[in-house]
């Protein structure tokens, strides 16, 4: 198990760079290196990126590409599906499909049995703070068997080519020639709770908080949006909990025993309205954002799961980290006016004692 | 919308037996028939922080001194901008107050006036606390001088020969006069400091509540709150008495530690016991000078005193000890977690703003300081010996014949006291050898008891009359935890049927659970098993030692700067206070969960009635 040319394992030691990992890949390896409970995987390189189109795909999907209209959907569409058929149906060179093998085996080889693993796209642009096209790639989980890894990290490869990614760089004026795309390939986590969390307050920017979402199952319906979670609001410095709304979590994602892939279900009645993180939790996963948001040194989002089968205590998992894009270029907290005792004890006097105390006693 | 209110005075039900009740406190103090419309249309509440139980008339005098001081304080020497003082009222046996606060066209005038003085104390605040210790200690040395001796049977011969001319009847009178002047006197000297303390505190949340919004308010508290504190000393010097005892290998000495003078001998006696007993002493000046009580009542019992008390509570700590507990405060622990948080909470601010912060928080962190350690030198020590010359003086007016048992005194007020002292005076002076008093006064004093204990059957109303729409005067709230969120919860608890849950303020943070220990009165503190939750009215510093046993502290009445909030913060139990009814809601033995940093109580199991001792009991001394 150890990394060469197209593949880096997140623990495998090696400096991330973002040209190489993408995005998302460089985050895992940076936060495994800090020591952060991220499942274990490995990063299919854009070196392996390039080699495969380096097999005589670049000029067809050129020759589709030539002369397209933005304005014209129908003629991107077609393009757009004729590129991915292209991209999905041709063979991986042999010596990049046989390390991709090799890594595959030496991941399982850290499991009793074969695990599940997700499989997600982690491109060059993505998730930068002020290039934010996060959700243009692809995520696909709970991947049982090398062959359904293999076929869908040729999916995310051909994710690049989706009609909305075609337009964004056509009317971005993004050239095609750089492009390129690393895929992520890791343990799936048992979500019984998943989330996201952010190191401050998305209403006003106060960086004195942290704001949790949570709900049952995997995280991919917080992030996607289709259910109600648990919003949570902490204090960041105290881990007090200042504001709760239980949300109405009606459905979760959790993986089906028989069929061997996650389904979506609807969560009975009882659990529904009950916070889906004990108190430990809620604690351990506002204290995970603390390190990822000290680690990287700017308030981060991340997605977390808890894992039904690891033992209490080690059952936080962190899935991604990435800069939290809105308020962190904002003023991190409104400008308090340095006035004198009279305006804080609530009335309009102005001063500058405090000015003239601040001297005196320190 | 209109307003729910709370029983107007006139409303309440005196209790049976109790009829006539204004006639034993000064007219002063009691709601007027003639002022009732001005009366009725202030809102008033129940300190039953400070006053849990009725006041016998000799007690008020710590009710009148404390908030009239207050008030002066913020009325005629800092010239606070928006608020007056605290106008009282005693009704049915309990204090009732209402801030006054000043007219919207008069604040601006008072600004300059408020920012030259309180810059002064704090431009000037080492030199100008250091000044209070000596003012403060001398008015406890000159109380600790007076006596009340009998009066001599003849004028001595010496006095003769000095040609006096006086015969000793003025030092009594003066001394009276004096012990309640010192009294005053150190009641004035005890918001000095206060009022400030507050104001660089509330300058300070203020603060944090604009750059951090919703920040716990226990996070501002702990960011400037002290970690080694004098009012924490007698407990401290408990803890190493039981240590040393420990080293010395004395255990079996504190076998019976109800029988004080039996205990100390032995420990006397023993091995190593000279070092102990040398220890001891130097523990007792000052540090005894510490009440289980609040020092406002005369019943309260003082540790130089009744030394049953700090013996029992050494012997409790070397128990735990031995047991393997750690019975030293975590003040390491403390001192490295509130440096954290300050630091944590800086970093996230702009440099300039936390330049600001800087300011703020050192100031309030030199300022307030004294809100905690003054208890120590007024409530305990000026208050013990205030108290122990009162009952010294009671006892010379008994075997004088003025009264049945010294206590009687307390059924008077202290001007009446006066009135007694000249009816002895003259006694002597014409030589008729009895004072009238010892007719009059034992079926006035058995009338007084019969009225007092009739107005202790029934608690007192949260408050009276109708609220304001919001409750913003600062000190209310930070003081007495009177917002406006509590006033409605008073209002609104009788609406909750099922009563399961209690909301009060999030004072300490933690959760646990266990079962509820209510403590009604100090007296009844020897009750608290380990591993409890206290549940009472209202708790005092001074329970130091209790704190060390139990889970988590819920209290009636409080706020986050209470008693009961610094004391759990400092040993790190989780505590809600301003819960309005917690100790009439909750019965010993209810298996209860405490979270004190949501402010809430859940009783999740209720016991069956209890008889035994810590049944929910109203004796008072």
């Amino acid at each position: 198990m150890s990394n060469n040319d197209f593949i880096e394992f997140f623990d495998g030691g090696k400096e991330p760079t973002l040209d190489s990992l993408g995005g998302k890949g460089a985050s895992l390896v940076t936060m495994t290196a800090a020591g952060m409970p991220v499942p274990p995987g490995f990063v299919v390189n854009t070196a392996a990126f390039r080699a495969f189109m380096g097999t005589g795909l670049e000029d067809s999907i050129n020759t589709q590409l030539d002369g397209l209209d933005p304005e014209d959907i129908a003629a991107v569409d077609a393009a757009s599906a004729a590129i991915r058929e292209l991209i999905t149906s041709r063979p991986v060179p042999a010596d990049l499909r046989e390390v991709t093998r090799a890594a595959y085996d030496a991941l399982q080889a850290r499991f009793d049995s074969e695990a599940p693993l997700a499989v997600r796209s982690s491109a060059t642009a993505e998730d930068l703070p002020d290039a934010s096209f996060a959700g243009q790639q692809d995520t696909y989980l709970w991947l049982t068997g090398f062959d359904s890894v293999g076929e869908h990290i040729r999916a995310c490869w051909a994710s690049l080519y989706t009609s909305r990614a075609i337009l964004y760089r056509l009317k971005n004026n993004i050239p095609d020639d750089g492009l390129c795309m690393a895929v992520v390939v890791q343990k799936m986590v048992n979500a019984k709770t998943a989330g996201v969390a952010m190191t401050l307050d998305p209403t006003n920017g106060d960086r004195s908080k942290i704001t949790v979402d949570a709900s049952w199952g995997v995280g991919e319906m917080v992030v996607s949006g289709t259910v109600t979670p648990d919003n949570i609001q902490l204090d960041k410095v105290t881990l007090a909990v200042i504001t709760e709304h239980i949300g109405d979590k009606h459905a979760e994602m959790i993986p089906d025993p028989a069929t061997n892939t996650l389904v979506e279900r609807d969560v009975p009645e009882e659990r529904r309205t009950v916070r889906c993180l004990s108190n430990d939790e809620l604690s351990a996963v506002a204290q995970l954002a603390k390190r990822a948001e000290k680690h990287y040194k700017s308030p981060q989002d991340i997605e977390w799961a808890i894992d039904a089968d690891l033992p209490d205590g080690e059952n936080l998992l962190l899935l991604q980290a990435r800069p939290e894009t809105v308020h962190s270029s904002k003023p991190v907290a409104p400008k308090a006016s340095a006035g004198g005792y009279a305006s804080s004890l609530g009335f309009g006097g102005v001063s500058s004692i405090t000015a003239s105390l601040s001297k005196i006693v320190s | 919308m209109t307003m729910k209110s709370f029983p107007k005075p006139s409303d309440l039900p005196v209790p049976a037996g109790a009829e006539g009740w204004e006639e034993i406190y000064p007219y002063y103090l009691v709601f007027q028939d003639a002022l009732k419309e001005q009366e009725d249309a202030k809102f008033w509440f129940c300190d039953s922080q400070h006053w849990p139980t009725v006041f016998k008339p000799f007690e008020t005098i710590g009710g009148e001194f404390a908030v009239k001081c207050l008030g002066q304080y913020n009325a005629r020497h800092l010239m606070i901008p928006n608020a007056n003082g605290i106008d009282f009222r005693i009704h049915l046996g309990y204090l009732y107050m209402s801030p006054i606060p000043v007219p919207e066209e008069q604040i601006a005038a008072r600004v300059p006036d408020f920012e030259a003085r309180i810059g002064h104390y704090f431009a000037n605040w080492e030199s100008k606390l250091a000044n209070w210790h000596v003012k403060v200690k001398g008015t406890i040395a000159d109380m600790e001088a007076l006596s009340f001796a009998p009066l001599p049977e003849k004028v001595p011969f010496e006095d003769i020969e000095n040609g006096v001319g006086k015969d000793g009847s003025e030092v009594l009178l003066e001394n009276y006069d004096r012990l309640i002047q010192l009294a005053y006197q150190n009641w004035q000297y005890h918001f000095e400091f206060l009022n400030l303390g507050y104001i660089a505190y509330l300058d300070f949340f203020n603060f944090c509540k604009e750059v951090f919004p919703n920040i716990p308010d226990q996070s501002i508290a702990t960011m400037v709150q002290g970690v080694d504190m004098e009012l924490f000393r007698p407990d401290d010097e408990l803890k190493a008495l039981a240590l040393l005892a420990i080293e010395l290998d004395l255990d079996e000495h504190f076998a019976n530690t109800d029988d004080p003078a039996a205990t100390l001998a032995s420990i006397a006696a023993a091995a190593g016991g000279e070092r102990w007993m040398a220890q001891w002493e130097q523990a007792q000046d000052p540090w005894f000078n510490f009440t289980i009580g609040n020092g406002f009542y005369a019943h309260d019992k003082y540790w130089n005193v009744h030394q049953e008390i700090p013996l029992g509570f050494i012997a409790d700590y070397i128990r735990r000890a031995r047991g393997g507990a750690q019975i030293l405060r975590p003040t390491q622990k403390l001192i490295a977690e509130k440096e954290r948080i300050v630091e944590e909470y800086r970093e996230l601010l702009d440099p300039e703003v936390a330049a600001v912060f800087d300011a703020k928080r050192t100031l309030a962190a030199t300022a307030y300081p004294y809100v905690e350690n003054h208890n120590f030198y007024i409530e305990h020590w000026t208050m013990g010996v205030f108290w122990r010359k009162v009952r010294e003086l009671g006892r010379m007016l008994s075997d004088a014949g003025l009264f049945t048992e010294a206590e009687d005194m307390l059924y008077l007020s202290r001007n009446e006291v006066r009135d007694v002292l000249f009816d002895l005076v003259t006694s002597c002076g014409v030589g008729s050898g009895a004072p009238i008093g010892a007719v009059v006064l034992p079926e006035k004093i058995a009338h007084r008891k019969g009225i007092v204990d009739a107005l202790q059957t029934a608690r007192p109303a949260p408050a009276l009359n109708t609220p304001p729409q919001s409750i913003t005067e600062p000190f209310t709230r930070m003081l007495w935890g009177i917002t406006t969120e509590q006033v409605q919860q008073w209002l609104g608890a009788d609406e909750t049927q099922d009563g399961s849950t209690l909301k009060g303020m999030a004072a300490s943070p933690g959760q646990v659970e266990g079962p509820a220990r209510v403590i009604m009165h100090a007296d009844e503190l020897t009750q608290v098993q380990p591993g409890e939750i206290l549940v009472a009215p209202v708790t005092a510093p001074s329970w130091g030692p209790i704190f060390g046993k139990i889970k988590a502290t819920v209290t009636d009445i409080g706020g986050m700067m209470s008693h009961a909030a610094i004391v759990c913060r400092e040993y790190d139990l989780p505590a809600v206070t301003g819960t309005g009814s917690a100790s009439t809601t909750i019965k010993t033995g209810d298996l209860l969960r405490v979270d004190g940093t949501k402010g809430t109580v859940e009783i999740l199991g209720t016991q069956p009635a209890l008889t035994g001792p810590g049944a929910h009991s109203h004796s008072h001394a």
